[in-house]
């Protein structure tokens, strides 16, 4: 190896911003949205794939961050929990935060407690969500099975599923039902 | 938990990428999903000078169905596959079994190939190789060469594959008309590493079983086929006589394999499971829906 490391330019996409960077091959992905773009939403645990707090949407699809570089990702969209609360179906709340259907149904269920794992169970729901929109509790059970979560027994968070399934559908009709007013 | 520096590269072709192997040689590794490599960088159980990320190499994506093959190109993605109607139509066993790959992020990302090349004795797809006859293909600068299974794995976690050499694809052989197949593993949660699993293929002509082979997940230190004709040919699979030959079958799979123990569990009780797993898998394949019968 030479003594100084090469560093690579490179831009992604994020949550709709271009965002460039220059950064070593080894950078991974995580660390690149943390400490290079300082999106710190994106959660690092165990970094090496098991515990899936570091998961974000790559061109739409949940991946591990902490499994992907970021030179492999150049070119590529990524969507942060930061991005969840930009989407279509955000809300904003009496308290002025704008959340997702997600993000208002762990609020609701109270799906979260300590909040690590959090940002990779909302991504993860987030995209599955769109695969099945109307899951059984048993499915969204086995969608969440590749997140840990050490506080909350998961109950609340499969309740989570559920409810996030049942406000995406009830903003659906109300944005369907805006078009035809309009 | 970072890797440790390496030099990129990033070929676009598999002529380019063959040509930077040649280079590097043994300081080099190929990352395409990265979903086993890239554990072992963080860890620092590996640290080669040089990864050949082939993530932007064209052409290497595809699921291809053929009379005799289903072919899935190094680029792949496990969620592809799983997805696949026309590769399920061909050969349901490789959504049956790829559904068991770990998580589905880490699916979307880590592709069948590298889980082959990866040689994993609890890894699914290196069984799903075997068990369909399937070959490797492999590029080199020097030219190009097919692997069969049985010449590809040469212990666990490693295979046959030369330094200089990108697997660009895989073929599953197809089963002949009549073969039902089913695949299933016991992990304590789901997507976990297996206890140990089995896929069978059962072909039945006339009702009467004609062929059966099967071949395991985590208990077998590489791939390994049982031929299960000498106890379950000639069986009419809807007979009373099947029970008592999907019992012989189970007892000649635990007397085939060879568990280990570690801290999950013991060799016996691998030996225990995976007898289990293979009356059921059997029972399931020969009452499986018309639509997973090929």
């Amino acid at each position: 190896m030479t003594d100084v490391e090469a560093l690579h330019d490179v831009t992604v996409t994020v949550n709709g911003v271009r965002r460039t960077a220059a950064v070593p091959a080894r950078r991974l992905l995580s660390d690149f949205l943390r400490h290079d773009l300082r999106l710190t939403g994106t959660h690092v645990g165990c970094e090496h794939g098991v515990c899936g707090a570091c998961t974000v949407l790559v061109d739409g699809a949940p991946m591990r961050s902490c499994l992907m570089f970021a030179v492999s990702a150049q070119q590529h969209e990524i969507t942060t929990v930061e991005g969840l609360g930009s989407a279509p179906d955000a809300r904003v709340t009496p308290t002025g935060e704008s959340l997702s259907p997600v993000q208002q149904a762990f609020a609701e269920c109270h799906g979260l407690q300590c909040g690590f794992c959090t940002p990779g169970f909302l991504t993860t729901i987030t995209a599955y969500l769109q695969e099945n929109p109307t899951p059984t509790s048993e499915q969204a059970r086995e969608a969440i099975s590749g997140n840990l979560c050490r506080c909350t027994g998961y109950q609340n968070i499969v309740k989570s599923v559920l409810r996030a399934a049942e406000i995406t559908a009830e903003r659906r009709a109300e944005a369907e039902g805006d078009g035809e007013t309009a | 938990m970072k890797p440790a520096p390496f030099v990129h590269h990033a070929p676009r072709t598999v002529g380019e990428a063959a040509a930077v192997l040649a280079q590097v040689g043994h300081d080099g590794k190929v990352l395409a999903g990265g979903q086993s490599l890239v554990p072992i960088l963080n860890m620092r159980l590996a640290s080669p000078a040089h990864l050949v990320d082939i993530n932007g190499v064209e052409g290497l994506d595809g699921i291809d169905v053929s009379d005799e093959a289903v072919r899935v190109g190094a680029l792949a993605r496990h969620a592809a596959l799983a997805r696949s109607e026309d590769a399920y139509a061909a050969l349901p066993l490789l959504r049956q079994a790829t559904l068991n790959v770990a998580h589905p992020a880490i699916r979307n990302r880590g592709t069948t190939v590298g889980s082959i090349a990866h040689a994993d004795p609890a890894g699914e797809m290196p069984a799903v190789l075997a068990l369909c006859d399937g070959v490797v293909e492999a590029v080199s600068a020097r030219g190009r060469r097919e692997i069969g299974w049985q010449d590809f794995f040469a212990g666990p976690l490693e295979t046959t594959l030369q330094a200089d050499e990108l697997a660009v694809a895989v073929r599953f052989g197809r089963f002949p008309t009549g073969t039902r197949t089913a695949f299933r593993e016991s992990a304590r949660r789901h997507g976990d590493y297996a206890l140990a699993g089995v896929g069978v293929m059962v072909t039945v002509a006339d009702g009467v079983v004609t062929a059966a082979r099967a071949s395991f997940v985590s208990v077998t230190d590489v791939p390994s086929v049982l031929d299960l004709g000498p106890v379950l040919a000639g069986t009419e699979a809807s007979s009373e006589s099947w029970g008592a030959a999907v019992d012989s079958a189970a007892a000649a799979v635990r007397d085939h394999v060879q568990p280990e123990s570690d801290i999950h569990a013991t060799s016996d009780y691998r030996r225990m499971l995976v007898g289990e797993l293979t009356r059921r898998v059997l029972v399931e394949s020969v009452t499986a829906a018309e639509g997973d019968r090929r």
